[in-house]
């Protein structure tokens, strides 16, 4: 696994959170993560191919999606809905664009897949190809993330 | 800068469309329509006047980059100031997007200025 590959999807969700829902997040260290089950209550999964074929998945903590989505629109949602489900795409599509963005400028360019979302306690997350899955966390004030990379070998 | 025109906000993320009206009101515009993909927007065109189109670039069905060049096109909408909102940050996109006849280009994630900002520049 090419770890230049890895930080850009870092820089981008710290960039995302802040920018769009005004929130400073904390990664953790980066590991290798040997089951399919999601580590949170709702994912954002996009394919990306290119020079290499992968896919990059944002799983929330139910706790943690609703402060970043309260603050993105500036006003209080209580409940997982269909807004929520809606606001993980789009975050998902972001991370991945800033992530290309910086991995084009070190010769790597992708192009991204329209993300889909899945939610749900010990839901799975299914990336498209056999490499290895390295899990990056990261915390917040309001609970926790996950980001997953996943490229072919 | 004129806050009365009709503005047009392509998305087919509804949070996109939440986020860039919120931005829009506190800026004074009052006069918002959204659809959810190009071909919605297109429609939307024909039948009403718009002033003003924020697109995001990667949408099912007709992509903002096909929109904007559809608009441009046209003999009704060949000159609306035409801002495209997206993700898609890399350079091969954006001359595409300028080749396109885009009047300016916002990379998500963005600040409420940094719309503000582009809006001046392309209202004057």
């Amino acid at each position: 696994m090419d770890v230049t590959l890895i930080n850009p999807f870092i820089n981008a969700t710290i960039n995302v959170l802040e920018t769009m829902a005004f929130m400073t997040v904390t990664p953790g260290k980066p590991f290798v993560k040997t089951d399919m089950v999601a580590i949170g209550d709702i994912t954002g999964l996009m394919g990306l191919t290119g020079v290499a074929n992968g896919t990059v998945a944002v799983t929330f903590q139910s706790d943690c999606i609703l402060s970043v989505v309260s603050n993105m629109f500036g006003e209080e949602m209580r409940e997982i809905n269909a807004e929520i489900i809606d606001a993980v795409g789009e975050l998902t599509n972001m991370i991945s664009g800033q992530a290309r963005r910086e991995l084009e400028e070190i010769g790597r360019s992708f192009k991204a897949a329209i993300p889909s979302v899945v939610a749900g306690p010990k839901h799975s997350i299914t990336h498209y190809t056999n490499g290895p899955r390295i899990a990056i966390p990261f915390e917040t004030d309001n609970g926790a993330f996950t980001i997953e990379v996943c490229f072919e070998k | 800068m004129d806050t009365s025109i009709k503005v047009l906000v392509v998305d087919d993320f509804a949070t996109m469309r939440r986020i860039l009206k919120n931005i829009l009101k506190q800026l004074g515009f009052k006069n918002l329509v959204e659809a959810d993909d190009g071909t919605t927007a297109w429609d939307i065109l024909e039948e009403q006047k718009i002033d003003l189109v924020l697109a995001d670039w990667n949408m099912p069905k007709m992509t903002g980059l096909e929109l904007l060049k559809k608009v441009r096109a046209s003999e009704n909408y060949a000159k609306v100031p035409f801002l495209m909102v997206t993700a898609e940050a890399q350079k091969q996109n954006v001359i595409e997007a300028v080749q396109a006849g885009v009047s300016n280009y916002v990379v998500k994630p963005f600040t409420a200025e940094a719309i503000s900002e582009k809006l001046e520049k392309i209202l004057k």
